[in-house]
């Protein structure tokens, strides 16, 4: 496997001299820090890496840019921390918009709670482990975090543990450097094709998973896996901070496809990063929803390293009453002849913010590269807004780099149209927007795609 | 029923702030066709819409009855629902939206029942093959880079299939070439002879009337109208355009 060491650091490397910015914390401590690493039963490395992290995360300053997240105590952030090691809470916490989501869309009793973060009973496990077995035959190696840390391949992971998302990164990434908790391990041996995608879904209950979670997933040469993660149902946590981090390695002429739907009851701010790097002749596919939450900065990044490597983000993003969604994509060309593909939808309604941020970087080396950008916004009414900031840093001549942004409102013409045959207003705003989505709900599995109809739906009837 | 299916008395209407029609009186009969003819920006599409109830439009007097019901009030959606449709002069197009599913949608959501797919299916063979439309048509996005010829070919076909008991075509033929209007001619004579459909055809040509059994004409001049006669006035239009109808 080709490792990433070489990649040029300083293309992310956190510059340590704001030293204005240094803050003491009263929430995040040591002790805390240490108490988490001792219940995971951390090797001694994973420790020392969080201890780094919580150093880091004490340095580095609350981002001053994107939606406001003044509504987070900072101060106070082992509060938050500590409803992840020690999830309690009780079905009747759960707020009712979600209860009754659940109901909407159908979701077995046993699955809800679990969704919402406060059962320990799933009747899904026994699913996840047949998906398990079928794909161990391959040699696929598809388990929870922190098992790998000690497993067959606990030196894989440590190569590979915040290589790609280094905790001085930004502070939320140093935060879950210091506090991660579940998510996915996976493994695909050379030339093993997956045929059948591997979801996440079926891991939700995992204790903590869903809040700080951590995703590595390693696509060794000439293999092809589809992961997907999370599901449409809105996860709900006593605590409103999400910061995980996903980290994807694509190798020589392997292909990876990630799909998501990111659903966050509308209290939580929604704190993501995800990151892919692809070599020689790889590629990649990112497939992402973004509803839910109260603030989100989302923007999932890939790396282009090998010659003619190639990427594509397909998202959408849906921005309701009291959200401010800052979500897009960034694709970074290194190897020659690279190309990246961007379509970006984003809706937003009720006086919903839906910002689409993207960033295109070819640098010289990136010979012959090629990017496409095509963002289109969908306003469904006079109090919402919809922003687009496409940045390009382009460092050679000798690459070919299209951007195309279309921001609109919902036409009363169209709504009228569809209404003279018979549709009421509710269901025919629903229609067009489902229409707008169409382009991104095509790339999702059947049964998410159906999900996220019913998603747009409920949105719609919520106005 | 014995009364008639609509009725419009002492209708005044238009867009905010400016009133462009005034007190129309228009009586259509079950099975009847009407025509409504007039000079560009006499306000025949205002009173399509109108009827069909746009939002854009403003009823400031007067009553619109359908079937012995009062629906001046009444949205777009309700009345389709009681069996009114309107074939509009630019269709909008919705991005992923398919053709199929949006007929199949519109029948499902006004009937208020669960479809019948392999009838449904058949009989949008049946429609297809009448307006010569290719059955590829019908997966491609609803409206969407469709010619102008081919959206109106989409109208009729949403007429064929939703059978309402009124349709008002709004300049269907504009814009199309011989064959065009033959062929979609050809969509609204099953409509209008096999089904008995009422229609209200809005044009200010008359091609494509030659193969329409015409009740009715009225000519709308300055948003009222100026005359009302049958079939032969259209031919008297033909040879004499509006400006009998113009002056004084």
């Amino acid at each position: 496997m080709t490792q990433i060491k070489d990649i040029d650091r300083s293309l992310y490397d956190f510059k340590d001299d704001e030293s204005d910015f240094y803050r003491l914390q009263e929430g995040l401590t040591e002790e805390t820090v240490r108490r988490i690493s001792g219940e995971k039963h951390d090797p001694a490395w994973m420790l020392e890496h969080r201890l780094r992290s919580l150093e880091l995360y004490n340095k580095i300053p609350v981002p001053d840019w994107g939606p406001s997240i003044d509504g987070l105590d900072m101060d106070h952030i082992s509060s938050y921390v500590r409803a992840n090691t020690d999830m309690k809470g009780t079905w009747e916490e759960v707020p009712e918009d979600i209860r009754n989501t659940f109901e909407k869309l159908g979701i077995p009793q046993a699955e809800r709670r679990s969704l919402a973060g406060v059962g320990a009973q799933y009747d899904s496990e026994l699913v996840y482990h047949n998906v398990r077995e079928e794909v161990a035959q391959q040699g696929v190696v598809y388990t929870d975090m922190e098992s790998a840390l000690t497993g067959e391949y606990a030196d894989m992971v440590r190569e590979h543990f915040m290589k790609l998302v280094p905790p001085s990164d930004h502070k939320f990434a140093a935060l879950h450097g210091a506090v991660w908790s579940g998510g996915s391990f996976v493994y695909v041996p050379k030339n093993v094709k997956v045929e059948i995608p591997l979801q996440s879904y079926f891991r939700l209950n995992a204790k903590g998973a869903g809040q700080f979670e951590h995703t590595l997933i390693i696509v060794d040469e000439g293999a092809d896996l589809h992961f997907i993660e999370g599901c449409s149902a809105p996860k709900y946590n006593v605590a409103n901070l999400h910061a995980g981090c996903v980290e994807l390695y694509v190798s020589k002429g392997a292909r990876l496809r990630y799909s998501t739907i990111e659903n966050w009851s509308k209290n939580m701010y929604n704190l993501n990063t995800k990151r892919a790097v692809v070599e020689e002749d790889a590629r990649m596919e990112w497939v992402s929803g973004s509803f839910g939450s109260h603030v989100s900065y989302l923007y999932p990044t890939t790396i282009l390293k090998g010659d003619r490597s190639y990427c594509e983000f397909t998202g959408i993003t849906f921005a309701g009453n009291g959200q401010n969604l800052d979500t897009g994509a960034k694709m970074i060309h290194i190897g020659k002849d690279t190309s990246s593909y961007i379509n970006s939808k984003s809706v937003s309604k009720d006086g919903g913010i839906s910002t689409y941020r993207s960033s295109i970087q070819i640098a010289k080396s990136a010979k012959g590269s090629k990017s496409t950008v095509d963002c289109a916004s969908l306003m469904l009414d006079d109090i919402s807004r919809s922003d687009t900031i496409p940045a390009m840093d382009i460092r050679t001549m000798d690459a070919d780099v299209g951007h195309e942004a279309k921001i609109g409102r919902i036409s009363d013409e169209a709504v009228f149209y569809l209404m003279s045959r018979g549709i009421d207003e509710a269901q025919a705003r629903a229609m067009i927007v489902s229409g707008f989505a169409d382009s991104v709900s095509k790339e999702l599995p059947l049964e998410y795609a159906a999900e996220m109809n019913n998603l747009i739906r409920l949105e719609m009837e919520n106005t | 029923m014995s009364g008639p299916l609509l009725q419009v008395s002492d209708l005044s209407a238009g867009i905010e702030g400016a009133e462009l029609l005034h007190h129309i009186d228009l009586t259509i009969r079950e099975g009847e066709t009407h025509v409504l003819m007039g000079p560009n920006g006499a306000g025949k599409s205002t009173l399509g819409n109108t009827l069909m109830g746009n939002p854009a439009y403003h009823v400031t007097g007067g009553r619109i009855f359908f079937g012995g019901e009062d629906i001046t009030e009444l949205g777009a959606d309700k009345r389709a629902a009681m069996g009114m449709f309107m074939s509009f002069q630019n269709p909008l197009e919705i991005p992923g939206l398919s053709l199929e599913s949006f007929i199949r949608n519109a029948i499902r959501i006004s009937t208020g029942k669960p479809l019948k797919i392999f009838q449904f299916k058949k009989q949008l063979e049946a429609a297809m093959e009448i307006l010569q439309m290719d059955a590829s048509y019908v997966e491609r996005d609803l409206n969407v880079g469709f010619s102008g010829g081919e959206k109106k070919k989409a109208e009729i076909l949403q007429l064929l299939m939703l059978d309402p008991k009124l349709a008002i075509l709004d300049e269907t033929d504009s814009g199309l070439d011989v064959d065009a209007v033959r062929t979609v001619s050809r969509g609204i004579e099953e409509y209008q002879k096999e089904r008995g459909g009422a229609l209200l055809v809005i044009t200010h040509s008359t091609r494509i009337l030659d193969s329409l059994h015409v009740d009715r004409t009225h000519v709308l001049v300055k948003g009222r109208i100026a005359e009302t006669g049958g079939a032969e006035l259209v031919d008297e239009i033909n040879r004499g355009g509006f400006e009998r109808f113009t002056e004084e």
